[in-house]
C-alpha cells in the first residue's frame, strides 16, 4: 500500500464513470428547483447525456485496466462489462420513464438524479475490490432504489413497495455488513485479494468460521438478487413500484449484485468453495422452483414478471454454483440477455398499463394482437426469449448456463433446471395466449394510445438486440469470455 | 449458397416479407405465399437427381462456422432418407395454403406467414447435421405450430396449443441437456464428426452415460412421434387445429420425431438402442392396437383420424427398432405414406367441416349421394390408409411387418392386428359418413369439389397410387441411406463394446454398485 493519497491520472480515469454519474446527478439536483414546469423536459436529456458520457468513460477506462485508490477499485474486463451493462440499462430506463412520469404528472429532476445515483452506486459495487467500498456502493445503489420504488408518493401501492423494500433491504444489508465484519475479524483485511491470500496461507483461520462469514454475506447478496430463501420482497415490490422502476430493479441492481456475488465468491472466498458450493446449489434450485411455481398462478403481470425474475435469478445462481470461468461467462451473458429482454417487456407493460397503471392484469392484454399488433409482436419476442426459444438471446443464455453446469458436473441441477425452464414456458405462453387467442374484453374503453417515442425506441432496440444476440451471441459472449478471468 | 440453403432461406424470407404485406389485402397474401411455396417445391425437386445418384452419402453440404465459442456450425446436407421427407414438406405447404384459401378469414397474413416459417423450420430439422442446429430448428418449428393451433383452431384450441407446446418442450429440454453432454465429451456438436470419433474410439461413453443420454434423446423424439404413452397431446392438437395445421402436424411434424430416431438416436447410441429395442417395440405395438381401438369409438372424425395416426406411427417405430434393413426401409417409407394419406384424410375431413360446420360423425350420412367425387376421393384415401394393395400404405406396412417377423414373429402377429383394426374403424367411418340416409343439412350444404379442391387432391391421389404401384422410384434412395445407418450401428456396436454386459450389470454400473 502506498502512503501517497494523491490519485494519479490513470486512477482517476479508472474511476471516471462514477465521477461523471455523480456530477451529473448532483447537477440535476441543483437544476431541479431552478427550472419551471415547462423546462423540466430538458432534465431527462441531461441525465441521458450524463449516462452516455459515463458509458464512454467506462469504455475508455478499459484502456487502462488495473487497480486504483490503494487497491480499493479494480478495473478489468469484468468491471467494464457490467459497468457498460448497468449504464445501458439506465439509458433505457430513462427512455421508458419520461412519458410515464409525464402521464402520472410527476415529472421531476429528482427521479433522474436518483436513477443516476443508483447507477453510480452499482458501478462502484461492480468495480469494488474491497468490502467496504462494495458496501458503500451497495448502499448508494439501494437507497436510491428504495426512493425510486416509492417515487409516486401519493400512490398507496408505491408507498407500500418502498417501505417493504426499505425495511427488508436494510435488514439484509445488516447481514452483509456483519459478514464483512466477520471477514475482517478473521482475516484482518477487507481487500478481496488479501482475504484470498490469507485463506490460502498456512495461517488461514478456521474454515467453519470463515464459511459463517461467507454465509452472512451471501444473505445480503441473495436478498439483492432475490434468490431463495430471501426472495419474498420481490413480488410485492415489483407489483407496487412504478412499472419502469420495476423494470429497472429487475435489471440493473440485480446485475450489479450478481457481479459482486461472483467477484466475492470467486476471488475472496474461492479457497473455501467446498463450503459454499452446496449452499449455492440448494439456493439455486429453490430459487428456480419457487419462482416458476409461484409464477404459474399470478394474475397481475408485474407480479408474474417478479416471480419470473426470481426464477431467472435461479438460473444465474446455477452458473455461479458452477464456479468456473465458463460459468462466469455464462452468468455475464445471461444477465445481459435477461436485462435486455426484461426491460423490453417492462417497457411494453408500462405502455399497456396506461395512466395510474390501471391495466396490469394479464387479462388486460386480451386481444392486444388485434388492437396493437406491433406491441403484441414485440412482447411475444420478449416472452419467447424468457421461455428460451432458440434464435433469441434468452435461449443462448440458458444454453451457456447449463453447459457450464454440466461442465462442472452439476448433472442434477442441470436436469432440474431444464425441467424448470420447460415448466416456465406455461406462464409465459399464457400471456401470448391472452394477447392473440382471446378477443379484447368488451367492457374496457379503448384508450390505448400509440407507443410513446421512448418506449417505442426501447422496445424496438431491445427486441432487435434479443434477436441479434439469439443469432450471433458471439457479439457479447466473446467479450464476456475474455473478461471472465477475475483479478485475484 | 447451395440449393439446400435456399430451401430454408426462401420460406424464411417469405415469412418476413409476408409480415410486411398490407393487412387489408388478403388476396395478395394468399397469392404471394402460394407463389413462394410453389417456388420452394419446384426447387426442392432439383434435389432428387443429384441425391439419387449416390443416396448413401450427404449431398449439397454446407459447413460454415456460425458461433465461434462453443464451436457451433451451420452444417446441413441431404441424403436418401431426408430427401423424400423434405419434398413431402415442400409439397404439402402449397397444398395447405390452397386448403386454407377460403377457410381462414381472420388474421390471414399471420396464418400464411406462420405456414412458411413452419416450412423453414421443418426443412431445417431434416437437413441439420449439427446437433445444436438440429435443436434450434426443432424448437423453431414448434412456435408457428403453436400459433396455428392456438389462434385459428376450434373451441378448445388454447388448451390444445399449450399442451402441445409443453409436451414437446419438456421432451426437448432433456435432449438439449444430452446434446450439451455430448459436446462436452466429444468436443463438437457436429453429428458426422461425433459418429466418426465414436467409431475410431476417440469418444467413449460408459454404458450408464449412454443409457441416460439415449433416454433423453429418445423421450424427446417419442413425444413427437408420438409413442404410447406420450401421445396424449396429439388427439387434442389434431382435434383443435385448423385443417392446414392438422395436415402439417400429421404429415410433417410427427415425422420429425421418427426422423430423429433414425438420424440421431440409432447411430449415436447403437448398443443401447439395440438393447432396449424390446420394450420400445412393446410400446409401439401397444400404440398400434390402442390407437386403433380408441379410434374406433371416436364420435369426432378428426380425433378418429388423429388416433389412427398414433396407430400408424407405431408401425414406424416398430420398423425402426426391428434393426433390419427391410424394417427400417419400411419405417421410412411408412413415414412418407402416412404423410400423404393421413394428410389427405385431414384435408378431406376439413372440406367436410367447411360444408357442414361439424366434425361429429353423427351429423353426417349419405354424403355420396350429394357429393360423389368428394366421396370417391375419401374412399380411395381410406383404402390407401388401411393398406390396400396397390396403394401406398400397403408397401410400407408390409415391409415393416416383414422386418418385425424377421426379429420375432410374435411382433408381426400383434402388429398385424392393427392393420385389421384400421380397416374396421376407417370403413365404419366411411359407412356412417358417406352412405345411408342423407340428413337435410347435408343434402343442403354438401357441394362437390371445386377446382381449387381438385388441385389439392390430385397430387396426393397421384402419389398414393404411384407410391403403391411403383415403390421402386422411392425406395432405393431410402435403402442406401438406411443401410449406411445400420452399418454404423453394427460397426460401433462392435468397436465400442467388446463384451456386452447384461441389463443387471448395466444397472450396477449406473448405481455404482460393484
Amino acid at each position: 500500500m502506498s502512503g501517497n493519497f494523491e490519485p494519479t491520472g490513470a486512477e482517476l480515469l479508472r474511476f471516471l464513470p462514477e465521477i461523471v454519474l455523480t456530477l451529473a446527478a448532483t447537477f440535476l439536483m441543483v437544476l431541479e428547483p431552478l427550472t419551471d414546469r415547462g423546462a423540466k423536459r430538458a432534465l431527462p436529456a441531461i441525465a441521458l447525456l450524463g449516462l452516455v458520457v459515463a458509458l464512454f468513460s467506462a469504455i475508455m477506462a478499459q484502456a487502462q485496466p488495473g487497480l486504483a485508490f490503494s487497491g480499493m477499485i479494480v478495473v478489468d474486463g469484468f468491471t467494464t462489462f457490467f459497468r457498460v451493462l448497468v449504464i445501458a440499462i439506465g439509458i433505457l430506463t430513462i427512455l421508458i420513464s419520461t412519458n410515464y412520469l409525464r402521464q402520472e404528472g410527476s415529472e421531476g429532476g429528482e427521479y433522474y438524479a436518483l436513477l443516476l445515483f443508483s447507477i453510480a452506486g452499482q458501478c462502484i459495487m461492480i468495480a469494488a475490490n474491497e468490502l467496504i467500498i462494495l458496501f458503500i456502493g451497495l448502499e448508494a445503489s439501494s437507497i436510491a432504489t428504495y426512493i425510486m420504488a416509492g417515487y409516486l408518493r401519493d400512490d398507496k401501492r408505491n408507498n407500500e413497495a418502498a417501505l417493504k423494500y426499505f425495511l427488508l433491504g436494510s435488514f439484509a444489508t445488516a447481514f452483509l455488513l456483519y459478514g464483512i465484519a466477520w471477514t475482517y475479524g478473521l482475516t484482518g483485511t477487507t481487500n478481496l485479494s488479501r482475504v484470498r491470500e490469507v485463506l490460502l496461507s498456512p495461517a488461514s483461520p478456521d474454515t467453519f468460521l470463515i464459511s459463517i462469514a461467507a454465509g452472512l454475506m451471501f444473505v445480503g447478496f441473495a436478498f439483492k438478487v432475490s434468490a431463495a430463501p430471501f426472495q419474498m420482497w420481490a413480488p410485492d415490490v415489483y407489483q407496487g413500484a412504478p412499472a419502469p422502476v420495476s423494470g429497472f430493479m429487475s435489471a440493473g441492481p440485480k446485475a450489479a449484485a450478481f457481479a459482486v456475488l461472483l467477484r466475492v465468491f470467486l476471488t475472496a472466498f474461492e479457497p473455501v468453495k467446498e463450503r459454499w458450493e452446496p449452499l449455492l446449489w440448494w439456493s439455486a434450485l429453490a430459487t428456480m422452483i419457487i419462482g416458476n411455481f409461484a409464477a404459474l398462478r399470478q394474475g397481475n403481470i408485474k407480479r408474474l414478471l417478479a416471480y419470473s425474475s426470481i426464477a431467472h435469478a435461479g438460473y444465474v445462481m446455477v452458473a455461479v454454483t458452477a464456479h468456473s470461468e465458463i460459468g462466469t461467462t455464462a452468468a455475464m451473458f445471461y444477465l445481459a440477455a435477461y436485462a435486455l429482454t426484461n426491460l423490453g417487456a417492462f417497457a411494453l407493460v408500462t405502455h399497456v398499463a396506461r395512466h395510474n397503471e390501471r391495466y396490469v392484469e394479464v387479462n388486460d392484454f386480451a386481444g392486444l394482437g388485434q388492437r396493437q399488433p406491433v406491441t403484441a409482436a414485440l412482447l411475444t419476442v420478449f416472452l419467447l426469449s424468457l421461455i428460451g426459444v432458440p434464435l433469441t438471446a434468452g435461449f443462448f443464455g440458458k444454453f451457456y448456463i447449463f453447459r457450464a453446469a454440466l461442465d462442472s458436473n452439476l448433472v442434477w441441477l442441470t436436469i432440474l433446471g431444464l425441467l424448470n425452464s420447460a415448466l416456465a414456458a406455461y406462464y409465459y405462453l399464457r400471456i401470448i395466449v391472452v394477447m392473440y387467442m382471446q378477443p379484447p374484453s368488451e367492457t374496457e374503453e379503448d384508450d390505448l394510445l400509440p407507443m410513446s417515442a421512448g418506449i417505442q425506441f426501447t422496445a424496438w432496440f431491445t427486441a432487435a438486440a434479443v434477436i441479434v444476440l439469439g443469432v450471433y451471441p458471439s457479439l457479447v459472449l466473446d467479450f464476456a469470455g475474455r473478461s471472465a478471468a477475475l483479478l485475484r | 449458397m447451395t440449393l439446400l440453403d435456399a430451401l430454408i432461406a426462401i420460406p424464411a424470407a417469405g415469412f418476413l416479407i409476408t409480415l410486411l404485406l398490407p393487412r387489408d389485402n388478403p388476396g395478395l397474401v394468399r397469392n404471394f405465399t402460394l407463389f413462394v411455396s410453389l417456388v420452394v417445391f419446384l426447387l426442392s425437386l432439383g434435389l432428387i437427381g443429384p441425391v439419387q445418384e449416390n443416396p448413401g452419402v450427404m449431398h449439397f453440404e454446407t459447413n460454415v462456422p456460425w458461433i465461434d465459442y462453443p464451436a457451433i456450425r451451420y452444417h446441413v446436407g441431404v441424403d436418401g432418407m431426408s430427401l423424400w421427407l423434405i419434398i413431402l414438406s415442400t409439397l404439402l405447404t402449397p397444398i395447405c395454403i390452397l386448403v386454407s384459401w377460403n377457410y381462414i378469414q381472420k388474421r390471414v397474413k399471420e396464418f400464411y406467414a406462420f405456414l412458411l416459417l413452419l416450412l423453414a423450420g421443418v426443412t431445417g430439422v431434416f437437413v441439420a447435421l449439427d446437433l445444436f442446429l438440429f435443436y434450434v430448428f426443432w424448437e423453431v418449428s414448434l412456435v408457428p405450430m403453436y400459433f396455428l393451433i392456438g389462434v385459428w383452431g376450434h373451441d378448445r384450441r388454447i388448451y390444445a396449443a399449450v399442451k402441445f407446446f409443453l409436451f414437446t418442450m419438456a421432451g426437448s429440454v432433456l435432449m438439449l441437456g444430452a446434446i450439451i453432454v455430448l459436446y462436452l465429451k466429444g468436443g463438437s456438436f457436429d453429428l458426422p464428426f461425433l459418429l466418426d470419433s465414436m467409431a475410431k474410439g476417440g469418444l467413449v461413453l460408459n454404458p450408464g452415460q449412454q443409457f441416460w443420454m439415449f433416454l433423453a434423446f429418445f423421450v424427446a423424439f417419442a413425444v413427437k412421434v408420438p409413442l404410447f404413452p406420450l401421445h396424449t397431446w396429439l388427439p387434442d392438437a389434431h382435434g383443435e387445429a385448423p385443417t392446414a395445421g392438422s395436415i402439417m402436424l400429421a404429415s410433417v411434424l410427427l415425422k420429425l420425431g421418427a426422423y430423429g430416431l433414425v438420424r440421431v438416436c440409432l447411430p449415436l447410441f447403437p448398443r443401447v438402442a439395440r438393447e432396449n429395442a424390446d420394450w420400445i417395440i412393446g410400446l409401439a405395438i401397444i400404440g398400434i392396437i390402442y390407437g386403433a381401438l380408441v379410434a374406433m369409438v371416436q364420435p369426432n372424425m378428426k380425433r378418429l383420424v388423429a388416433y389412427s395416426s398414433v396407430s400408424h406411427l407405431g408401425f414406424v417405430v416398430l420398423g425402426i427398432f426391428s434393426f433390419t434393413q427391410i424394417g427400417l426401409d419400411g419405417a421410412v417409407y411408412q413415414m412418407l405414406n402416412h404423410g400423404i394419406s393421413t394428410g389427405a384424410l385431414f384435408m378431406l375431413v376439413g372440406y367436410l367441416y367447411e360444408r357442414r360446420h361439424s366434425l361429429e360423425i353423427a351429423d353426417f350420412g349419405g354424403v355420396s349421394s350429394v357429393a360423389p367425387w368428394l366421396s370417391v376421393m375419401f374412399v380411395v384415401t381410406t383404402l390407401a390408409s388401411i393398406g390396400l394393395p396397390l396403394l401406398n400404405n400397403f408397401v410400407g406396412e408390409y415391409l415393416v411387418l416383414q422386418g418385425a417377423a424377421q426379429v420375432n414373429f410374435t411382433y408381426a402377429v400383434f402388429a398385424a392386428i392393427g392393420v385389421i383394426l384400421s380397416a374396421c374403424y376407417m370403413l365404419w367411418l366411411v359407412q356412417r359418413t358417406f352412405y345411408g340416409e342423407t340428413p337435410h343439412e347435408v343434402a343442403h350444404h354438401m357441394k362437390d369439389f371445386n377446382a381449387r379442391e381438385w388441385a389439392t387432391m390430385l397430387p396426393l391421389l397421384a402419389l398414393m397410387v404411384w407410391m403403391g404401384v411403383y415403390s421402386q422410384s422411392f425406395i432405393p434412395a431410402i435403402t442406401a441411406s438406411n443401410s449406411r445407418t445400420l452399418d454404423m450401428t453394427r460397426q460401433s456396436a462392435v468397436a465400442s463394446q467388446p463384451q456386452a454386459p447384461g441389463p443387471l450389470a448395466r444397472l450396477k454400473e449406473i448405481f455404482h454398485v460393484r
